[in-house]
C-alpha cells in the first residue's frame, strides 16, 4: 500500500508543520489483527481517495481502555484514558474517526469527563458524509448490485450510541438488497465479544453466542454479512466457519464494501 | 356504625401503607449518594412516555395490549374509588350521581367496560403463566414465592372486578325492582340475569358485600404492594423520572479512581495532603453488597416487576449461561430487604456477614455478561441491570483481583504494551506498509 499513497503519523505531520482535518484512531484490533488491518486499509483508502487530510497516531496510539473498563478495572481504564488524552491534547486534536465502535464509544462518551473533549465519529458516519458531499461516487458500481446483504448491528454502535442508519444507508448505496435479520437494530443480538468477552472463554452454557447470531444471519439467505466492528467481524467469521459456510457467506466491514464498490 | 368501621379501616390501611413505604424509602437510601437533578423537562417527558404512556411495553404487542387493559382499568377505577371513599366517610350512596347525571352513567359505564377487559386480560395472563407456561414466566429464578406472588396479584384482580360487578349488579337489580335502571353499560344487562331472583333485602346485602369487599381488596392490595413485585405500579413513575438519559454505552467514571490516577500522573501533587471530603475514597471500589450500589440501583430493584424481558433478550441467557438480568434485580432487592431488616432490628451498624456478591449473585453470572445493553433496552420501566453487573465486576477486579485468568493477561498487556494482546506498540503502524 505504501506504493499507492503514504499514511502520515501525527508526529510526521507536526514535523512538517501541517495539521490534519481528522485523526484516524485505528484501535488495537485495526493495528494488530490481520483481518482487521484490511478494514483499516479500506478506511485509509477511502479517506485518501476523498482527499481527506488525515493522520494516525502510529506508535503513540494506545488502547482506549475499553476492555479494561468493561472488565471492571477502572484504574487501568483511567490510566489509559489520561495518557491518551495527553497525547491527543498535545497534538491539539479536534476531530477523530474510528472504525471500532468500542474505541468510538469510549472516546466519545467516557473521555470528556476525564478532560478529553473531541468530536468523535464512526467511520460509517464519515463515509456517509463523504458520499453526501459528493466526494465519493458509487454510481455505476456493479460489484454488489442485487446482492443480498444483511447488517449485524454492533452493540456499541447501535444500542450504546443509537447509530442504526449510517451503515444501512451505505449498504443501500451499493444497489444491494439489504435484508434485516429477525433481530436487528434495537433488538439486535450481540456477537458475543463485548464486555471483554473477546479476551476470554465464554462461561458454561449450551451454545456460543456467535453461533446463535450467525444462525440469524444464515436465515436471511444473505451472501454477505456486513458489520461495522472488528470484533463483530471476528465473531461472525468464526460463526460462519462453524457452519462450514465460508464458501457461501462473506463477512465484510461496511468500509470494505464501499472501498470495493468504489474500486479503491 | 358503618362510617366508624370505614374510618377505622381507612386510617389503619393508610397508616400501614405509609409505614411500609417509609421502610422501603429508608432501604433505598441505604445506597450510595448520586445526584440526579439535571434535565428536569427531559425527565418529565421520559416519565410521561415510558411510565404513563407505556411506550416501551409495545415492543411486544400482545402482552402490551393485555397489560394496557389492566392498566387503564386500574387508573380509571381510581375515580370510582374516590366515590367509595366519600360514601364511606359520609354514609351516602353514589354521592356523585345527582351532581354528574348522565356523565356519571358514562363514567361508571366506562369503568365497567374496562373492568371486563381487565378481567379477560387477567384470565389470559393466568393462562400464560400456568397453562401455556411461557418460558419467560417460568424460569428458575421464579420458582417459589415469585410465581405465587404473580398469581396472587392476578387472583386479587379477579376479586376486585368481581366485587365491583356484585356491587353494581345488585344495586341495578334493586333499581329494576322499582322499575328503574342506572343504565350502566355492563351491569344493566347482567343484573336481571344474575340477581333477578333475589328479594330487595338480599340485594342490599349483596350490594354491601360488593362495596365492602371492593374496599377491603383495595386496602389489602395497597398494603401488599410494598412486599410484592407489583410495586412497579407506583415506582415506575419515579424510576423512569430518574432514568439514565445518557447514551447507554457510557459507563460511569469512578471519581475516586480519577483522584488516584491524577495523583499517580502528577508528581507535584502531595500524596499525603488531606483529600477534599467530597472525593474521599469510598470504603471500597465497586460493589460487594447492596449498600455499595447507588440509591438508583436500589430503586431499580424495587421497581422490577419480574417480567423477564431483560432475561429473554440477554445473549448470555439465551445460550444457556447462568446470567439472568432479572435475577440480578431480584437478588439485589431481596438482599436489600434482608439488610434493611437486619439494621432495623439490630441497629444501623449491624452486618450479618453476608453480601450480594457471593451469597446471592455468583461470579460466574457476572462474568457471562457481554455488556450489550439488550436488558437495559428491553426494560419497560428503564431499569439498568448492567450498571450493577459492572459495579460487581469492579469490586472483584479492583478489590480482590479475582477474574478469569485470560482477563488478567489482557489487563497486563494493556498496562505493559498498550494493547489487549502481546504486541509491541512500535508495531502499531506496520499495517501502513504491509
Amino acid at each position: 500500500m505504501s506504493s499507492v499513497f503514504k499514511v502520515h503519523t501525527m508526529a510526521e505531520m507536526m514535523a512538517n508543520g501541517e495539521t490534519p482535518d481528522i485523526l484516524f484512531w485505528v484501535g488495537c484490533s485495526g493495528s494488530f489483527d490481520d483481518r482487521a488491518k484490511k478494514i483499516t486499509k479500506a478506511v485509509a483508502k477511502i479517506l485518501h481517495h476523498c482527499n481527506v487530510k488525515f493522520a494516525v497516531l502510529g506508535a503513540e496510539e494506545s488502547c482506549t481502555g475499553d476492555p479494561a473498563k468493561r472488565a471492571g478495572n477502572e484504574f487501568t481504564f483511567q490510566m489509559q484514558a489520561m495518557m491518551n488524552i495527553q497525547v491527543l491534547d498535545a497534538y491539539e486534536i479536534k476531530k477523530i474517526v474510528t472504525a471500532c465502535p468500542h474505541c468510538f464509544n469510549t472516546l466519545k462518551n467516557e473521555y470528556p469527563e476525564l478532560g478529553g473533549k473531541y468530536e468523535v465519529i464512526h467511520h460509517t458516519q464519515l463515509i456517509q458524509d463523504l458520499i453526501n458531499q459528493g466526494k465519493l461516487a458509487l454510481e455505476g458500481s456493479q460489484i454488489y448490485k442485487g446482492k443480498k446483504i444483511t447488517f449485524h448491528d454492533p452493540c456499541y454502535l447501535g444500542r450504546a450510541n443509537d447509530i442504526y442508519e449510517a451503515p444501512r444507508v451505505l449498504i443501500e448505496k451499493l444497489d444491494a438488497e439489504l435484508i434485516e435479520m429477525k433481530r436487528c437494530k434495537t433488538n439486535g443480538l450481540c456477537c458475543g465479544a463485548g464486555g471483554a468477552q473477546m479476551f476470554k472463554e465464554a462461561e458454561k452454557g449450551n451454545k456460543e453466542i456467535n453461533v446463535e447470531r450467525t444462525e440469524d444471519a444464515i436465515e436471511t439467505n444473505a451472501s454477505i454479512i456486513a458489520t461495522g466492528c472488528p470484533f463483530c467481524n471476528t465473531m461472525m467469521t468464526d460463526g460462519v466457519k462453524n457452519f462450514n459456510k465460508e464458501q457461501d457467506i462473506q463477512v465484510l466491514d461496511v468500509a470494505e464494501l464501499i472501498a470495493n464498490a468504489a474500486d479503491l | 356504625m358503618s362510617i366508624i368501621i370505614f374510618s377505622i379501616l381507612f386510617v389503619v390501611g393508610f397508616y400501614f401503607f405509609t409505614k411500609n413505604i417509609l421502610q422501603v424509602r429508608s432501604n433505598i437510601l441505604l445506597g450510595q449518594k448520586k445526584k440526579i437533578t439535571d434535565n428536569t423537562s427531559e425527565r418529565w417527558k421520559t416519565m410521561l412516555l415510558v411510565a404513563l404512556g407505556q411506550k416501551k411495553m409495545f415492543s411486544r404487542p400482545i402482552p402490551a395490549l393485555l397489560h394496557l387493559c389492566l392498566y387503564a382499568a386500574f387508573i380509571i377505577t381510581q375515580i370510582e374509588l374516590v366515590e367509595i371513599f366519600t360514601d364511606g366517610f359520609i354514609g351516602s350512596h353514589r354521592f356523585f350521581l345527582p351532581y354528574l347525571g348522565s356523565f356519571y352513567v358514562f363514567m361508571i359505564s366506562f369503568i365497567e367496560v374496562l373492568s371486563v377487559l381487565a378481567l379477560i386480560a387477567t384470565i389470559i395472563f393466568l393462562a400464560r403463566r400456568n397453562l401455556l407456561k411461557l418460558h419467560r414466566l417460568n424460569m428458575k429464578e421464579l420458582i417459589g414465592w415469585p410465581k405465587k406472588d404473580a398469581n396472587l396479584i392476578l387472583i386479587m384482580e379477579i376479586f376486585l372486578v368481581t366485587f365491583i360487578f356484585t356491587m353494581n349488579g345488585a344495586d341495578e337489580a334493586i333499581q329494576n325492582l322499582k322499575g328503574a335502571s342506572y343504565n350502566f353499560a355492563i351491569s344493566s344487562h347482567i343484573a336481571n340475569f344474575i340477581f333477578g331472583d333475589f328479594n330487595e333485602h338480599t340485594l342490599h346485602v349483596l350490594e354491601q358485600i360488593g362495596w365492602w369487599g371492593h374496599l377491603l381488596m383495595v386496602f389489602t392490595f395497597l398494603n401488599y404492594l410494598p412486599f410484592s413485585k407489583h410495586f412497579h405500579i407506583l415506582l415506575a413513575f419515579p424510576n423512569t423520572y430518574y432514568s439514565n438519559l445518557e447514551k447507554k454505552g457510557k459507563f460511569s467514571n469512578l471519581a475516586s479512581v480519577t483522584e488516584e490516577v491524577k495523583k499517580m500522573m502528577d508528581p507535584s501533587i502531595d500524596p499525603f495532603a488531606a483529600t477534599n471530603a467530597e472525593n474521599e475514597a469510598p470504603l471500597r471500589f465497586g460493589a460487594k453488597d447492596v449498600t455499595d450500589l447507588t440509591w438508583k440501583n436500589l430503586l431499580d430493584s424495587y421497581t422490577c416487576t419480574e417480567c423477564g424481558r431483560c432475561t429473554s433478550s440477554c445473549p448470555a441467557n439465551q445460550t444457556g449461561k447462568l446470567l439472568s438480568p432479572r435475577k440480578i434485580m431480584m437478588d439485589t432487592r431481596d438482599r436489600l430487604v434482608e439488610v434493611g431488616e437486619g439494621k432495623r432490628k439490630n441497629g444501623k451498624d449491624y452486618t450479618d456477614g453476608k453480601s450480594l456478591l457471593g451469597d446471592y449473585i455468583t461470579e460466574e453470572e457476572i462474568w457471562a455478561c457481554t455488556s450489550c445493553n439488550a436488558c437495559v433496552q428491553e426494560c419497560p420501566v428503564n431499569i439498568d441491570p448492567l450498571s450493577i453487573i459492572i459495579d460487581l465486576r469492579r469490586y472483584l477486579v479492583m478489590e480482590e483481583s479475582k477474574m478469569p485468568s485470560e482477563l488478567t493477561g489482557m489487563l497486563t498487556n494493556i498496562e505493559n504494551n498498550g494493547a489487549p494482546w502481546q504486541f509491541s506498540p512500535a508495531d502499531r503502524g506496520n499495517w501502513i506498509n504491509e
